[in-house]
């Protein structure tokens, strides 16, 4: 029998200490997959968030670095300036580069770096305990809006792809879920465009990428994955935005 | 023909695989592995064959699944 799925090759095969039916799992797997398959593995540098992927590089198998809350595109931008051969990439969750890191993604963005950057959306703080972030929707109950995020108390929810479309030196903004088999698959391919826009040198490229959290939002995993794609599409429409 | 090879270790029995299943033979089992999850199983039912299509291995979060096929 021939084996046609099997682990990367650049992941470690260590349990990870994520939840049960988290969506960070399988974004760590497919960006294993595209180096792989990129055949970059000696080039690249990582730098990983604070928040849940805190770790990442416990499960990652190539170069990777650790960055304050939300300056993990600052730091990047220094690993990229002094070693330009280098493939460097982030790994940011929403409360890092979309709360107290958005003025470093912005900037970082706007200076059109070499960058790419893989942004995971899942609606609430989930190492804190599930309080809002600002990619929390509308309506949506977490531990600091025990009664729901309104339009006139929180504002809506940042759509930080759209804001970084707007921006010249940003050349691919694309959003996606993992919440089933189809469109795991084309995210993977919108990371696989990512890295080869860095290759190219074409500038910043940002994917972001619709997850779970089912712990922080009270479901069961089965519940988590419709409620993606049911009511949190509705607020982050999928799509190429840009490039 | 094909099968599936579920790392019992690794998996923490979200049941992602189940939902996404399309021939229905990846169960939950009531047994636990060494971090306490209850971790799912690969069962062959006569008549229903694994088709091979990786849905399970593609959704799996800890990468716990591999695929065969001849």
């Amino acid at each position: 029998m021939k084996k046609i799925f099997s682990f990367p090759k650049s992941l470690k095969k260590v349990p990870n200490h994520y939840c049960p039916g988290c969506g960070h799992g399988i974004v760590h797997r497919l960006i294993t997959e595209v180096i792989d398959e990129l055949n970059i593995r000696e080039k690249i540098i990582a730098v990983a968030p604070v928040g849940c992927a805190v770790i990442a590089y416990d499960y990652w198998d190539f170069d990777c670095s650790e960055a304050a809350h939300g300056r993990a595109l600052a730091v990047a931008t220094g690993i990229k300036r002094v070693q330009p051969e280098k493939i460097v990439f982030t790994y940011q969750g929403d409360g890092d580069l979309a709360a107290i890191g958005i003025a470093e993604t912005l900037y970082a963005a706007n200076r059109g770096e070499n960058l790419t950057t893989i942004f995971i959306n899942n609606a609430v703080y989930g190492m804190t305990g599930g309080q809002m972030a600002p990619t929390t929707v509308l309506k949506q109950k977490t531990t600091t809006t025990p009664l729901g995020r309104g339009s006139n108390n929180e504002g809506p929810p940042l759509k930080v792809s759209e804001i970084l479309a707007g921006l010249d030196g940003v050349c691919f903004v694309e959003r996606n879920a993992v919440c089933s088999p189809a469109q795991v698959l084309k995210t993977k391919k919108a990371i696989k465009k990512a890295f080869e826009n860095q290759l190219e040198g074409k500038g910043f490229s940002l994917v972001e990428v619709l997850s779970m959290c089912p712990t922080c939002w009270g479901k069961s995993s089965e519940e988590a994955v419709k409620w993606v794609e049911e009511e949190m599409v509705k607020s982050f429409p999928l799509g190429r935005i840009k490039g | 023909m094909a099968q599936i090879k579920i790392n019992k270790e690794l998996c923490k029995g979200c049941g992602l695989c189940v939902m996404y299943c399309p021939k229905g033979i990846i169960r939950r089992s009531n047994k636990l592995n060494k971090k306490g999850y209850m971790y799912v199983e690969f069962k062959k039912q006569k008549g229903i064959d694994c088709v091979g299509c990786t849905f399970c291995a593609v959704m799996c979060p800890e990468s716990a699944i591999e695929v065969f096929k001849q």
